[in-house]
């Protein structure tokens, strides 16, 4: 049996009388790829800001390798390795795609000003370890030409991937990522789909993704579950989603809703 | 005539871009406008005054200890003041800046009245002659300790954790958190590094002018400055100050003899409203453009 990485039990999120998140109970297993799909303003990206700490749920609990996380601030859940990327990339804009990513170690630089002047051999030798580990990161997801570009200039897709490595570079054991590939043409997704297959199977990072292309999300979750008005609607394997008629209801009614 | 107002106005400008440096990190971290800027250079002076004259500290264990209470009391008032207002509207933590400029203020009254006290002579009183110009030597060493100070802050900001860290709260504040930066504590320091500034500004200028409350008011100064230099700029904030403190050198050493005086105290103002007209967005600062 897989081991649970993150227990999410019966979660809530209100804002004044409306109600984001409704009673979510949802496991995440250690190396899976768990996909949340449901229709706009479902909460699903509440779902991942209650999990990453920029929300503070209203009711229930969450638990991080068995911890009780609920109350901790989101930079304390970074430093557990909990990491994350947004819907509308957040980039340190005015800086280049090195310093992004260095910053995304954060979490593991331990000398501060006194100790980085007082002990420099083994400060520089920290340097040295977290510079090749950006390295790694910026090859495997083939920045490598614009690793001294400021971000602010970079075009949409790329800016996505660097959001990514900045992620990656915290060492996370899990990755939220929402919607990393919204706004991308289809060969741009082949890339990310790629990346996101290998962060998984060759890192061991534990996935969780918001996703809308439904050719995506079939191909590459282990397991999804289904949003809708703050609930959840189901969760299960890709074949049985799509099959599932409250989930087919959802999306129909959806696009029905829309037309009218 | 030339060079020795070109002299005094860089030390002036200097200081002024020092303090102005103070209100746009705050600026740039919380986006909030600290009107309480310049009771911390009164803060400064004042403290810095009484260990000196009361308790005949010397003058740079004075100095130290100064900074130290300054920097006490910028992590002191954001925990305080500015931290419970975390995510309240923009608009409430800068009304409450105000008020507690006016609260800060009136402490300072209480302690330590309303008489202009001057510092003991500490700098060399004879003037210095450069070239066969003649400056008081407390314009020079102003000159040289404020733009030691900005060299520093900048290597701060370019190359320690700390500064960059700063730098990327600036930056983008979701994103630093989702890294694990605290942002709290980046508030933190960043008001502790304003009131620390302010302070040496507040040392500075009390050494030149003498303290009493009208220092505070001179701390006002820094709007024309920041706003001049562009408000979420730090090389805006030093070379709108070295520009505002020339400015007014030059206009109260040439133009006041002529109207009689009074020019040098607004022009600063005036220049804030014509920077406001022409170029809102100040020399460095950020062109916002909105599509519609």
């Amino acid at each position: 049996m897989q081991q649970e990485l993150l227990v999410v039990e019966n979660l809530s999120l209100h804002f004044g009388g409306v109600a984001a998140l409704t009673n979510i109970d949802l496991t995440v297993r250690k190396g899976e790829i768990l996909a949340i799909i449901g229709p706009n303003g479902a909460g699903k990206t509440s779902f991942l800001n209650c999990i990453s700490g920029l929300y503070r749920p209203s009711g229930g609990r969450i638990f991080f390798e068995g911890r009780d996380i609920t109350r901790l601030s989101p930079h304390r859940r970074a430093a557990l390795g909990i990491a994350r990327t947004f819907q509308n990339i957040e980039l340190f804009k005015h800086m280049t795609v090195l310093d992004n990513i260095m910053l995304g170690r954060h979490v593991h630089l331990r000398s501060g000003i006194l100790a980085g002047g007082i002990y420099w051999g083994l400060a520089q030798k920290e340097e040295v370890r977290h510079r090749r580990r950006v390295e790694e990161i910026i090859d495997f997801l083939e920045i490598e030409f614009i690793r001294n570009r400021v971000v602010g200039s970079l075009s949409y897709g790329l800016q996505k991937r660097v959001e990514l490595a900045r992620a990656l570079a915290l060492e996370p054991k899990l990755l939220l990522l929402d919607e990393p590939m919204a706004g991308m043409n289809v060969e741009e997704k082949e890339d990310m789909a790629r990346f996101i297959l290998d962060i998984a199977e060759e890192w061991g990072v534990t996935l969780v993704l918001i996703e809308h292309d439904m050719g995506v999300v079939m191909d590459l979750s282990d397991r999804v579950a289904v949003f809708d008005f703050g609930r959840k609607i189901a969760e299960g394997l890709p074949e049985e989603i799509k099959q599932n008629p409250r989930v087919v209801e959802a999306y129909l009614g959806g696009q029905l809703a829309e037309e009218a | 005539m030339f060079w020795q107002l070109l002299l005094t106005g860089l030390a002036i400008g200097s200081i002024y871009a020092l303090v102005a440096l103070g209100f746009v990190l705050i600026y740039k971290a919380s986006g909030c406008l600290n009107f309480a800027q310049g009771e911390f250079l009164l803060l400064g002076a004042y403290v810095a005054l009484t260990l000196v004259t009361t308790y005949k500290v010397p003058f740079l264990p004075a100095v130290i200890l100064t900074l130290a209470v300054a920097a006490l009391a910028g992590l002191v008032v954001e925990r305080l003041v500015l931290r419970p207002l975390i995510g309240e509207p923009v608009i409430s933590v800068i009304m409450v800046t105000l008020g507690l400029s006016a609260l800060m203020r009136g402490i300072f009254q209480a302690l330590w009245g309303t008489d202009t006290r001057v510092f003991p002579p500490i700098f060399p009183q004879e003037p210095v002659s450069l070239g066969g110009v003649s400056v008081s030597a407390v314009y020079l060493w102003s000159l040289g300790l404020a733009v030691l100070l900005l060299l520093l802050l900048s290597l701060f900001f370019k190359f320690t954790t700390t500064g960059i860290v700063m730098r990327a709260v600036a930056d983008d504040q979701q994103a630093a958190l989702s890294v694990g930066i605290s942002v709290k504590r980046v508030f933190g320091i960043t008001w502790a590094i304003a009131a620390v500034v302010a302070a040496v500004g507040g040392i500075l200028l009390g050494n030149i002018n003498g303290v009493n409350a009208s220092l505070a008011s001179l701390g006002l100064k820094v709007l024309p400055v920041v706003i001049l230099g562009g408000l979420e700029s730090v090389p805006g904030a030093v070379v709108g100050g070295f520009v505002i403190g020339l400015i007014e050198s030059f206009v109260g050493g040439y133009l006041d003899p002529l109207v009689g005086g009074g020019l040098r105290e607004v022009v600063p103002f005036v220049i804030l409203l014509l920077v406001l007209l022409v170029r809102p967005y100040g020399l460095f600062g950020e062109e916002i453009i909105e599509r519609v």
